[in-house]
């Protein structure tokens, strides 16, 4: 048994915002109420915190199988339960790419020996993700994936992509998008503009993230499937999102903490400020906060994309894309959207736990309640700490926010009633 | 005002101060260029690394002569039949180097950034000698050198520049320079190597794609080369650029009647410029090799020689 004392409980199904406490038995929720008291329990001090339901990230690279250098089931998902995520979802490009369901069994078996927090896998759309022939998503969905996708590269032609769509619309699994244009990234390495200009950086424009949701809004309506665009970053790109809802589409998006924090102006030739899609101008920064507050952003996803130090130790042009996220999502949502006043906080729960939810399709949806699930996520608002990219969990160090003081802070992560982190 | 410097990674980073002191300390090294006898003892002793991660002839030879016409001796590194075939790293290479204590580094890469990246995490001084489409700061200061010379001042001048500028590395150091001295440029070439956020690299920039519009009333034409190794590009034909872009005898007429033309070279002679602009009087292409090498001198001497506390003789800015 465990007690959560004392936390702020933010739900945002419940519309509960009190201070109450949690009486956790086995897996689930047992009791809420003001001071609970059972003799026996294991006791958590929540005490000016936030208790919110657990935390899931729609989007991550836990590079197993294949890359273990850079990352592990087991790093990380502590990195992740380090963040204040409950589960993760974890995206196919890994060697041999999780295009089958043997792949599929492994990580799910990996997960179930290691990992610290839930991991759903996302299956890939094509064979090895390379855009010709579709993979076999059905016995995918057998072995436990949650969503479809080629991340780190759109689907390629539209025909394949109508051929993915109307098969995840058969198998109700939505279909995740990196929305780029291949001739128009053309080899680019940061967002075309001013910046780009300065620094003799190949700019990408943002039409090229825009132009492919744009078609593939057109397949989503012409196929009925669930759609989601991966980490958003162009005003425009937001308006198709946003048009599509209007038309009552099944259409989502996602945005990460990076792209609502960072502007390209913030781009140096540091590689750990190199990450697809890159960081957009100002202007499409403040479409994205926008967005997540009027609702058309549904999650905020970290897009964590570990890389080994040596392979970011480069020049800028040579460097992979991509960058650590979970241990800095909290605060940065937390400081950069709750504290800027762009988000209430139960929207900021929202984005966090039934926005993702709702575009996985979670039958149990995630709340705080008797007998629900007990995935819980506690945070501060208010509690000072600077962020060391040298003393992640994760087996990598590619931040943008090394040495960051945040306000916003995860301070313990339960897990089916167990306390998996807890900040020291 | 600190004078001095520890690396030259770009123009944009060099205050104008330094610009100006580098270019008269470079006066006295144009005169030694016509020594009989064109060797000082002032560096002896010293050792200037010349890594080229990319291919070059006018800008290595330029360093390795000043380098040896000062005294130093300079060890060469080339990406041809180099370790990097090999695979290795770029950090790797000039840590090797650095472990040969050379007293500098003197850098030519394809990627932007290179410069600086090396610069963060080597312990000697690190001069760019050309940054992928970035900086290529002793071009600038050559051409600046250039100008002052032929034209008596740096200040005020209509500059234009035609050619592939988004490429171009010595077209953002020459409107870092340029910019800072009351000039006016004028950017000219095929809008895909000319894209509109070029505007924003300085104070008092501007495009057209008509050449015939950017060389009215120009005082100073620099010509870009056309990159033709740059094939994965897409780009106009010769036979479109040479239409819409050479500069002809024609052309350089709607300039100012003093107008000089730069060119940092190589030449595709009868592409980007007409043989008889080349040739002809208001062509500077000679003496800004030659100038090159003074200002490399003055900069080596600076970097290497000069004493920390005293900036050295000449340092009264003109102009």
């Amino acid at each position: 048994m465990l007690l959560i004392k004392n936390g702020r409980v933010v739900d945002p199904v419940s519309r509960t915002d009190a201070v109450l406490d949690l009486l956790i038995e086995g897996e689930r929720i047992a009791r809420i109420g003001e001071k609970t008291s059972t003799a026996g329990a294991e006791i958590l001090d929540a005490t000016g915190w936030i208790v919110a339901p657990g935390f899931i990230d729609l989007h991550c690279h836990l590079r197993e199988p294949g890359q273990e250098i850079s990352e592990t089931i087991e790093t990380g998902t502590r990195a992740a339960v380090r963040g204040g995520f409950t589960a993760v979802c974890a995206m196919p490009n890994t060697q041999p790419v999780n295009d089958n369901a043997s792949v599929t069994r492994s990580i799910v078996e990996r997960a179930a020996a290691s990992a610290r927090a839930r991991v759903w896998p996302i299956g890939a759309a094509s064979v090895g993700s390379k855009g010709e022939a579709l993979a076999e998503i059905g016995a995918m969905r057998e072995a436990g994936i949650v969503a479809v996708s080629d991340d780190g590269r759109p689907i390629a032609g539209a025909r394949l992509l109508r051929q993915v769509m109307e098969q995840c619309r058969a198998l109700d699994l939505p279909v995740i998008e990196h929305c780029e244009d291949a001739s128009l990234f053309a080899g680019g390495v940061m967002r075309e503009g001013p910046r780009s200009a300065r620094l003799g950086l190949r700019g990408i424009p943002a039409e090229s993230e825009s132009i492919c949701a744009g078609r593939d809004v057109e397949i989503a309506a012409l196929t009925g499937a669930r759609y989601h665009v991966a980490h958003l970053s162009a005003r425009r790109t937001l308006e198709h999102v946003r048009e599509a809802k209007r038309r009552g589409l099944p259409v989502t998006c996602e945005v990460t903490p990076h792209h609502f924090t960072l502007t390209d102006e913030d781009v140096t030739y540091d590689a750990r400020f190199k990450m697809n899609p890159p960081l957009g101008s100002r202007d499409d920064r403040e479409a994205l906060l926008e967005g997540l507050a009027d609702g058309t952003v549904d999650a905020i996803a970290t897009d964590h994309a570990p890389h080994h130090p040596a392979s970011k130790e480069v020049e800028f042009d040579r460097a992979p894309f991509g960058v650590i996220g979970f241990e800095t999502a909290i605060g940065l949502a937390v400081d950069e959207l709750f504290h800027a006043k762009r988000v209430t906080l139960p929207r900021l729960v929202e984005l966090f736990t039934t926005g993702p939810a709702r575009v996985l399709g979670l039958r149990e949806n995630r709340r705080i309640a008797v007998d629900a699930l007990a995935d819980l996520t506690l945070f501060s608002l208010d509690y000072p700490w600077t962020f060391r990219a040298e003393e992640s969990a994760s087996r990598s160090r590619n931040s943008p926010f090394d040495g960051r003081k945040f306000r916003g802070a995860p301070m313990a992560t339960v897990v089916a009633g167990r306390v998996v982190w807890r900040r020291p | 005002m600190a004078l001095r410097f520890r690396h030259l990674l770009g123009i944009e980073s060099l205050t104008t101060e330094q610009i100006l002191f580098l270019l008269d300390q470079s006066k006295p090294f144009q005169e030694f260029q016509r020594y009989p006898l064109k060797k000082l003892a002032t560096l002896r002793g010293k050792t200037v690394a010349l890594a080229f991660f990319e291919p070059s002839t006018r800008t290595r030879i330029s360093f390795a002569t000043a380098a040896a016409r000062l005294g130093a001796d300079s060890m060469l590194f080339q990406a041809e039949g180099s370790s990097l075939k090999k695979g290795e790293s770029l950090l790797d290479t000039v840590r090797t180097l650095e472990a040969m204590m050379p007293d500098a580094i003197v850098l030519r890469h394809s990627a932007s950034g290179a410069a600086e990246f090396v610069a963060a995490r080597l312990e000697i001084p690190v001069i760019n000698a050309g940054d992928g489409a970035h900086e290529h700061p002793t071009q600038a200061l050559l051409d600046a050198l250039t100008i002052r010379d032929r034209k008596g001042m740096l200040e005020n001048w209509n500059i234009t520049i035609i050619g592939d500028i988004l490429h171009s590395r010595v077209a953002r150091s020459n409107i870092q320079l340029l910019s800072r001295f009351g000039c006016r440029i004028t950017l000219c070439g095929p809008p895909m190597w000319m894209p509109p956020e070029m505007e924003s690299l300085a104070h008092g920039v501007r495009r057209t794609a008509r050449i015939e519009e950017a060389l009215e009333g120009a005082d100073v034409i620099i010509t870009l080369r056309v990159q033709t190794e740059r094939q994965h590009e897409p780009s106009l034909s010769p036979e479109e650029y040479i239409l819409l872009y050479q500069l002809t005898p024609e052309r350089l007429r709607r300039g100012h009647p003093d107008a000089i033309v730069l060119h940092p070279g190589p030449m595709n002679r009868g592409l980007e410029i007409d043989p008889a602009v080349a040739d002809g009087p208001q062509s500077c292409v000679i003496e800004q090799v030659t100038n090159g090498l003074a200002v490399r001198m003055a900069l080596l001497f600076q970097v290497l020689g000069a004493p920390a506390d005293s900036p050295g003789e000449g340092t009264n800015a003109s102009d």
